[in-house]
């Protein structure tokens, strides 16, 4: 059964992908950049018991605060021109 | 298999649903803001369903404390990321696509 919930997550992660590659601006392919980061959040706790390895909760919370950090900073960066000083 | 088991499994059954059709809407919706909409789904409902079922597997171990914790991680960052995406795109002068009789009158 984890293996079909993550089967899900994959199969949400190329249609994020796809819209990706596809977005018309560079907000669509932020806002997909986003929903990559919680699904692969999510993919890693999934794996993480998928396999009896506890560890891969540890990656799971590091990669979902890279997560925020990286999508304030891209969003930052797009709407002054500057990371700021 | 257990009670437990069956409600953990009905729950990640739940989350994986609920995390395809937010992927279908991302793909699907017309621009930008009707997407944000859509992909709110995949990171409330469809990350929290997964979670608890995953939380029902665990236990009260400190696996499950990791697994709130990342529940309360995705819960208060996902509305921050999206509302900072909103306000970008606004300042950045994206219209919303608005239907006819409702598009603002210019005056």
């Amino acid at each position: 059964m984890f293996s079909a919930a993550a089967l899900a997550l994959l199969v949400t992660l190329v249609l994020a992908l796809i819209r990706a590659v596809l977005g018309p601006t560079v907000f669509d392919r932020v806002l997909a950049a986003n929903m990559t980061g919680t699904l692969a959040v999510l993919l890693l706790a999934v794996i993480g018991f998928l396999t009896a390895r506890p560890e891969f909760l540890d990656l799971a919370i590091v990669y979902g605060l890279l997560n925020i950090v990286g999508t304030i900073a891209v969003l930052k960066f797009f709407r002054y021109g500057s990371l700021g000083e | 298999m257990t009670l437990i088991d069956l409600a953990s499994w009905v729950l990640l059954a739940a989350g994986g649903l609920f995390c395809i059709a937010g992927g279908i809407g991302l793909l699907r919706m017309p621009d930008v803001y009707t997407r944000m909409h859509a992909a709110s789904v995949t990171d409330t409902l469809g990350a929290g369903l997964v979670l608890l079922g995953l939380i029902l597997q665990a236990g009260w171990t400190l696996v499950m404390a990791k697994l709130v914790i990342i529940g309360l991680l995705i819960f208060f960052t996902s509305p921050a990321a999206t509302h900072a995406l909103a306000r970008a795109a606004l300042g950045r002068g994206l219209k919303p696509l608005l239907d006819k009789e409702h598009a603002p009158s210019k005056r």
